[in-house]
């Protein structure tokens, strides 16, 4: 039971970093500029690409850094002659713009790569058991993806509070208009916060990309739930990212590796729901039957009870 | 200093703006007064390019129609907007900071020389915007304003919802601002302030300018201000 329950925690830590490190940009992007980005999880699928693509030449190392500013230079084309000219239009023609821009870069991927998985491996100098657990080792590269999302954090944070630009960016959560009157380039601003934030969704691709599959697949698995994340933890707080992702991605783990029913409450107290009731099925219904719903149902309730998430300066 | 020839704006499909053509000088105080919905704020937001103007906007002698906010904000144009736009989570220190156009780079108004201007703002440096009350944050947005070194700054309804005692201290900041020699344009719903501290007076009604003088003259003139003033 105690094993079931650290290894849940542990690997529920993990999911959730990694939702953490695409999940921080959106909330930025989202936030400030008020773009709902669907094709951000495409930036991590790419990030996840060029990185297996530029390791088969330059190792892993230096991939780890090259994958991510290319991706985020990518995102300021992207910004500057895409989504800077629809904007005027409003947000609709925005979210439409992402929606078809997700499936332009999947699409993409499957003509250059294909549709099979790609065999995009850790390093080697990450290949080895860290320590072990209930006789059950844990590997290395998992505590790395760990280290490179707290770094992250931390990074982010003293970006946001300690620097200009970090204030310029804080500003344009509330006011853009304002900042702007004040002086301050604000377009220019939104271009880079898009880079940056896609360059986040990138170095996540890099781990993810290894730690799940490289596939075209991949960037449609991650994204609802990405905005599940930023609902949750409310738009533009970076602290707030990380507690939704820590809850979704421990909640999602646990759920997953306990295997429970509301049939199982009626048996604590002597009483076993007949396989015949009406209910039944909702009553045996497992919990990890459960797992692929509750993000979503999390989003639902998030929005009706509270809208502005866990730490959200405004209304999503 | 900062002048406008018959600007038009509009919102969508509703014409506000129908030809403004007013001006003002280094130095002086101008006020704008006008029933609710004349559109004396889009005149302000079209100065600064908030709202797109159809017309010709000058400032210093160049056109600044069709600029960008920010270019309009570094030729030397500062805003006050009428909701102040505080930046709630920010403090005090960093509304500041935040009205400073290039970092490190100030010019007749330093952290010091503002506190001296607006001591309260000195005892809540720390404080974050939301906390402050209504007057202290008209007192941040316009010191906001000022730490971007402009020479003209057009404020918009600053008394709004204030105590008397604080419009009265408005009121004499404004006067103060004028005699450093920065042109003021006021938009102003209280006649009674506007008529003491202006230079000049422009009464607007339905998207024009429909009477333009000293505050003297449109004392003077009870035709003016029962049709287009009084309600």
């Amino acid at each position: 039971m105690l094993e079931t329950i650290v290894f849940s925690l542990l690997n529920g830590l993990l999911y959730g970093m990694l939702l953490f490190m695409l999940s921080s940009g959106l909330t930025l992007i989202f936030g400030m500029m008020g773009v709902l980005n669907f094709a951000h999880a495409s930036f991590y699928m790419l990030g996840a690409y060029f990185a297996y693509t530029m390791g088969l030449y330059t190792g892993f190392w230096v991939a780890l850094f090259l994958a991510p500013i290319l991706v985020g230079a990518l995102g300021a084309l992207v910004e500057r002659w895409g989504l800077r000219h629809v904007h005027q239009h409003g947000h609709v023609p925005e979210l439409l713009f992402t929606f078809g821009l997700a499936y332009v870069i999947e699409e993409l991927v499957r003509l250059f790569y294909g549709t099979i998985p790609m065999d995009y491996r850790m390093p080697d100098s990450l290949n080895f058991p860290l320590f072990s657990l209930f006789g059950t080792n844990y590997p290395a590269f998992r505590v790395f993806v760990l280290v490179i999302a707290v770094l992250m954090f931390i990074g982010l944070f003293i970006l946001l509070k300690k620097t200009r630009a970090g204030l310029i960016i804080q500003g344009s959560l509330s006011r853009p208009d304002m900042v702007s009157a004040l002086g301050h380039n604000v377009p220019q601003v939104f271009m880079w916060v898009f880079a940056f934030g896609t360059a986040l969704a990138a170095l996540g691709g890099v781990v993810g990309g290894i730690h799940f599959v490289t596939e075209p697949g991949m960037a449609f698995m991650m994204g609802p739930i990405v905005f599940v994340v930023v609902v949750l933890g409310g738009l533009g707080s970076i602290p707030g990212a990380l507690i939704a992702s820590m809850i979704i991605g421990i909640l999602q783990t646990f759920v997953l590796s306990v295997d429970f029913s509301i049939a199982h409450i009626g048996l604590w107290f002597g009483y076993a729901v007949p396989p015949d009731h009406f209910f039944a099925t909702l009553f045996y219904l497992d919990s990890t039957r459960i797992a692929p719903v509750l993000p979503f149902l999390i989003l639902v309730l998030t929005l009706i009870f509270r809208p502005r998430g866990i730490m959200g300066k405004r209304e999503a | 200093m900062l002048a406008t020839n018959d600007v038009h704006a509009y919102y969508g499909k509703s014409h506000v703006l129908r030809g403004v053509t007013m001006n003002v000088q280094a130095g002086e105080i101008v006020s704008l007064v006008g029933r609710n919905g004349v559109g004396r704020s889009t005149l302000c937001k079209s100065v600064m390019g908030l709202v797109a103007p159809v017309g010709e906007v000058r400032f210093k002698d160049r056109p600044i129609n069709g600029k960008q906010p920010h270019q309009i904000a570094h030729l030397g144009l500062g805003y006050v907007p009428e909701d102040r736009a505080i930046f709630p989570g920010l403090t005090v220190i960093e509304n500041l900071e935040l009205g400073v156009k290039k970092r490190g780079k100030f010019g007749r108004w330093t952290f010091e020389e503002i506190y001296k201007w607006f001591p309260r703002l000195r005892e809540r440096a720390t404080f974050p915007g939301e906390v402050l009350s209504g007057g202290e944050q008209q007192m941040l947005t316009m010191a906001r304003t000022l730490m971007g070194d402009p020479q003209c700054i057009i404020v918009d309804e600053p008394t709004e919802g204030l105590a008397p005692k604080i419009v009265q201290e408005i009121a004499d900041l404004l006067q103060q601002i004028a005699k450093e020699g920065i042109a003021v344009l006021l938009v102003e719903q209280k006649l009674s302030i506007a008529m003491k501290i202006s230079n000049r007076v422009y009464v607007m009604g339905e998207g024009k300018v429909v009477f333009d003088g000293t505050p003297q003259e449109l004392q003077d003139n009870p035709e003016v201000r029962k049709e287009w003033l009084e309600v």
